[in-house]
């Protein structure tokens, strides 16, 4: 019976990058592997959910869950590790603040359903079918898992220790979140093991960052011809360097783009593209609300550039349900308000 | 009586009072809601108001707080332009509202549910009618729902979850 | 925990005994992801003799792409689509650039194209290399009795050696440090841009992607004759590749160049007929009246047929217009390869299988071929003199309405199909993603093997590895198929009988294991 601490990693609904991210870690992870052990991990090993019932409650020592929550399977699934390990550990922006499919939150379920099955151009489904939960032909069952309408993060479905940030992690990150479970001097409950600073702050183009960044123009990349080496804010492209988390080396940056923050926000903040939103709104260069109108009209698309990775995990969390809203009447108080 | 609006059926219904959460800054409009109390002024008391000591304070994240907690609106009241306190405080507030604006709408909340204006200390006529005209089309819109509703789902209970004892790495 | 039969009790809802049903079956979380991505759920109605029925091969989940890019601006759509799958995002990325090109009408700079198809080569490589090695060519490489629990990477490692083994790991890094180089990062890069990429190629970065160029060229050949050594000289595989259980004879799609040879950048549509010969040609822009998609009610993925033909069902042959994609249709579509070791090697395998190929199987040899091909093509690119110039992007001036991009991702055939208002914002996508295009050539693959295997009523462990192994041949992507996520649920053969009731179920647990329960 190996003494070494125990180690598991599991997925939601992912797209596998964040699997690819651990495997890509393979060489440098074979030193640090030597001081753990696998015991579950869906991607390379055969271990089997039965396996993982029959450990003791805590006996493993992390779990690592990438993926936001999209379906009672993996909500089941995460709440099992999360009985079985002494550390479960939100892997990936998907897992921590919902993703890029976090943004399905603007819609609901049934109008997913017709736009994929009904409304797509290429589809021809005259009798408008959509996938069922039970189809029943010519005498036989089968089934498919019901999915939610509401994407959730890992967070909000049980409780969470560590966030390893990034869509997906980089290999510098997970090496030093596992260097950092390992070391024994564990940071406070719910940090996010990335430093807490902007990434402005490892940015390479920061020392061509004006004092005052003014802008009466926001551009978008592929229309202007964008300089290699100075500030992308102070060139009027939404950077959201100031309102991210650094830890990443600003690749994104590095390969001539603006920043979309995938790290999610510092310690200090509760809503991410709030805070992202008030930044970029102070570098409006007008007080006329004409104007700033005129300005801000160069960024259509508020919701998808402040919560790209993290509608699921902000404070409303989704926009309001399409379906009709039943609402009882008796008082201001009787609303049920279920979070 | 039931009212449909597209997709949403909301009870129009002359008991429902609009929780309208209102950030006023201390050196103006804030000065407006105390001079209509001792005007005895009458209008509607659906504002839960907020004192902040410049509108420029109000952070996006409060007034998503706001409606994630309940509010059915959320009112700015500040300086006139020119005359912020701070110099420049009113200016922040207006930019970053335009842009929070954008932001609730693409999601689909009605642009009479969030307002800044602008309320000097002497304006406690302006800050009535502002309030009933808000109260009064918010009443009509119904309420604002952020709830997250529950998914039709069974989700299988596990047993109690044991205390888990913290971390010994070795 | 208690083991529910969802069943017995015809009170509860559809939800509610499709949760049970699903969580009785999610007691094995079996993945065998290193052999595939995404999963897939079987279920198998005998008939009275015992036989198989029907098999349903269901994909079990949902993300809505399609929806949750609408009203986002379009510039965004080559970092977003990606994320539809973190094995390809490469392939998404880069076909959301060229649509990008078709919406604003403009054509990528010289050294634009050079850096893209550079990436693109790159990436072609180290997937195919993952395939081979990591997910489909354990099969092989261990022989079809191996034990379960060595048909993966290590049992390979173990079999060829641990040089080798480490040389295949190192040989991938590189080649992916190629993407992370040109587009900040490998996983979800961000270089693609209508009119070209984001960021120059620097002088000083060339030697070292020539010489993992050449590299790669040297490890494709050697990859090539390990699959002759142990796969050829096997005359068990042989027979098991040629076997008609895992043959289907349909239509095939690919991308060819203007002199009909493969290529995974550019090129006409062309499809080619179950007896051979060209049937159709198109350009990628007039997909729709050429590809359709047909829903069932019991999985996620659509499945894509030929237009013309219509949907006959999951059926076979010159009527169906049922089509597969990836390696093995590529191969079968085109007339060779643009590179001379790669048409060697492409000339090796038609001699041996013919044309056109119907055995499913023959898509690992084909795959290696066209690694051959892919890192060929990337010495090309990384010795192109232009590939380090400074126009590296052409600005575009039009307005932008729609625009269509085709690419061939390493399973197969991938559009994308933008439509925006004048501010180049999102209204409408469509998106019809590689696997799927193989989603009901695998419905039948898998109702094949199922009933190749299963008679007399007679149900056994092995049952679950043939048919395994006629899926992963397609090296199927549920993430990309249903534009989704791929579920975590465990490979799982329901087995009925003639009334309906469930009979047995068996689960595949890839260590020997292979849990079973009536």
């Amino acid at each position: 019976m190996s003494d070494k601490p125990k180690v598991a990693f599991y997925w939601c609904a992912s797209c596998g990058g964040c699997e690819e991210a651990v495997v890509d870690l393979a060489e440098k992870l074979l030193d640090v592997a030597d001081a753990v052990d696998i015991v579950f991990w869906p991607v390379a090993l055969d271990t089997k959910k039965a396996d993982v019932e029959a450990m003791g409650d805590g006996e493993i020592l992390a779990t690592f869950v990438n993926g936001a929550v999209r379906t009672t399977e993996q909500e089941e699934m995460v709440r099992l590790l999360r009985r079985k390990s002494q550390l479960l550990l939100a892997f990936g922006s998907c897992a921590h603040m919902g993703g890029i499919p976090g943004l399905a939150n603007q819609w609901d379920r049934e109008t997913i359903l017709d736009t994929v099955y009904r409304q797509s151009p290429s589809t021809v489904n005259p009798e408008g079918v959509v996938p069922q939960q039970v189809t029943r032909e010519n005498g036989y069952e089968v089934y498919l898992p019901g999915f939610y309408d509401t994407v959730r993060t890992v967070g909000q479905v049980t409780d969470l220790d560590y966030v390893v940030p990034g869509c997906p992690p980089t290999p510098g990150i997970i090496a030093g979140a596992v260097a950092t479970l390992l070391s024994g001097e564990v940071p406070p409950k719910g940090s996010v093991l990335a430093p807490d600073v902007a990434l402005c702050d490892e940015c390479d183009r920061k020392v061509t960052k004006p004092e005052t960044v003014s802008l009466t123009e926001w551009k978008r990349p592929h229309l202007v011809d964008v300089d290699e080496e100075l500030c992308l804010l102070a060139q009027g492209l939404v950077c959201l360097g100031p309102a991210t988390r650094a830890g990443c080396g600003a690749q994104c940056v590095g390969a001539n783009m603006p920043c979309t923050g995938c790290f999610g926000p510092t310690s200090r903040v509760r809503d991410g593209g709030g805070k992202a939103l008030a930044a970029i709104a102070s570098l409006v260069g007008s007080d006329d609300p004409d104007e700033i109108e005129r300005i801000l009209d160069g960024i259509p698309d508020p919701v998808g550039t402040f919560y790209r990775y993290s509608l699921p995990a902000s404070l409303l969390r989704r926009a309001p349900m399409a379906q009709p809203v039943k609402i009882t009447t008796q008082g201001s108080d009787a609303r049920k308000v279920t979070r | 009586m039931l009212e449909v609006t597209d997709a949403r059926e909301v009870a129009v219904d002359q008991a429902f009072e609009p929780t309208i959460v209102a950030f006023f800054c201390n050196w103006c409009t804030y000065l407006a809601a105390d001079l209509a109390g001792t005007s005895r002024m009458k209008y509607a008391p659906n504002a839960r108001v907020i004192r902040v000591m410049c509108s420029g304070r109000v952070d996006p994240q409060f007034v998503f707080d706001a409606f994630a907690r309940g509010a059915d609106g959320v009112l700015i009241g500040g300086c006139h332009p020119g005359d912020c306190h701070y110099q420049e405080g009113n200016y922040k507030a207006l930019r970053r509202y335009q842009l929070t604006k954008r932001l609730l709408t693409d999601l689909g909340v009605e642009p009479e549910r969030f307002r800044l204006e602008w309320i000097s200390a002497a304006e406690a006529d302006r800050l009535r009618d502002v309030m009933n005209e808000m109260t009064a089309q918010i009443k009509a819109l119904g309420r604002a729902d952020f709830s997250v509703p529950d998914e039709p789902f069974d989700i299988p209970e596990l047993e109690p979850e044991p205390e888990i004892e913290e971390a010994v790495v070795s | 925990m208690e083991h529910e039969n969802a069943t017995q009790d015809p009170l509860r809802t559809g939800a509610e005994r499709a949760n049970a049903s699903y969580m009785q079956q999610r007691r094995v979380v079996i993945d065998p992801i290193t052999r595939l991505e995404g999963h897939g759920k079987i279920d198998i109605f005998l008939n009275d003799s015992g036989g198989v029925d029907r098999a349903f091969f269901q994909v079990p989940e949902l993300r809505g792409f399609e929806q949750f890019v609408v009203g986002r601006p379009v510039e965004d759509m080559p970092q977003i689509t990606s994320r539809i799958c973190g094995v390809c995002p490469t392939a998404h990325h880069m076909v959301a650039a060229k649509a990008l090109d078709a919406l604003y009408g403009v054509e990528p700079t010289l050294t634009g194209r050079l850096i893209r198809e550079l990436v693109y080569a790159a990436f072609m490589a180290e997937d195919h290399a993952l395939h081979f090695y990591f997910l489909g060519g354990p099969d092989f490489v261990m022989g079809p009795d191996a034990p379960a629990a060595t048909r993966n990477v290590l049992g390979v490692i173990s079999k060829v050696g641990k040089e080798v083994g480490l040389k295949v790991i190192e040989m991938r890094r590189r080649l992916r440090e190629i993407t992370a180089l040109a587009g900040g990062k490998v996983i979800h890069p961000v270089l693609g841009l209508p009119g070209g990429v984001s960021r120059r190629i620097k002088l000083d970065e060339v030697d070292q992607i020539k010489q993992v160029a050449d590299d790669a060229v040297e490890f494709a050949e050697f990859s090539l004759q390990l699959f002759r050594d142990v796969v050829l000289g096997s005359s068990a595989y042989v027979d098991m590749i040629t076997s008609d259980v895992y043959s289907h004879e349909t239509y095939y799609m690919g991308l060819v160049d203007e002199n009909d040879k493969v290529n995974f950048y550019d090129g006409d549509v062309r499809v080619v007929a179950p007896t051979g010969g060209e049937w159709d040609r198109f350009a990628g822009k007039d997909y729709l009246d050429h590809v359709a998609e047909h829903v069932e009610p019991w999985s996620y993925t659509k499945f894509t047929y030929l237009k013309q033909l219509g949907w006959k069902g999951f059926v076979d042959g010159a009527e169906s217009g049922i089509y597969s994609v990836a390696p093995l249709a590529r191969l079968n579509v085109a007339d060779g390869m643009a590179t001379p070791r790669a048409q060697a090697a492409y000339e090796e395998y038609t001699k041996t299988l013919g044309m056109p190929v119907h055995h499913t199987l023959a898509n690992h040899w084909a795959r290696l071929v066209e690694l051959l091909y892919a890192a060929e093509r990337l010495q090309e690119l990384a010795n192109h003199p232009e590939l380090t110039g400074d126009d590296y992007r052409r600005i575009p001036t039009a307005t932008p309405s729609e625009g269509i991009g085709v690419i061939e991702a390493p399973r197969g055939t991938l559009f994308h199909h933008y439509q925006t208002d004048e501010r180049g914002i999102v209204e409408k996508a469509n998106l019809i993603v590689a696997t799927q295009n193989n989603s009901a050539r695998i419905a039948m693959s898998v109702e094949k093997a199922a009933k190749g295997a299963i008679s007399g009523g007679h149900v056994d462990e092995e049952i679950l590895n043939k048919i395994e192994m006629a899926f992963r041949a397609y090296d199927p992507c549920h993430a990309c198929a249903t534009h989704t996520l791929p579920g975590s649920m465990p490979l799982i053969l329901n087995v009925h009988d003639t009334a309906g009731s469930p009979m047995l179920e068996i689960r595949r647990d890839a260590d020997g294991g292979v849990y079973r329960s009536a």
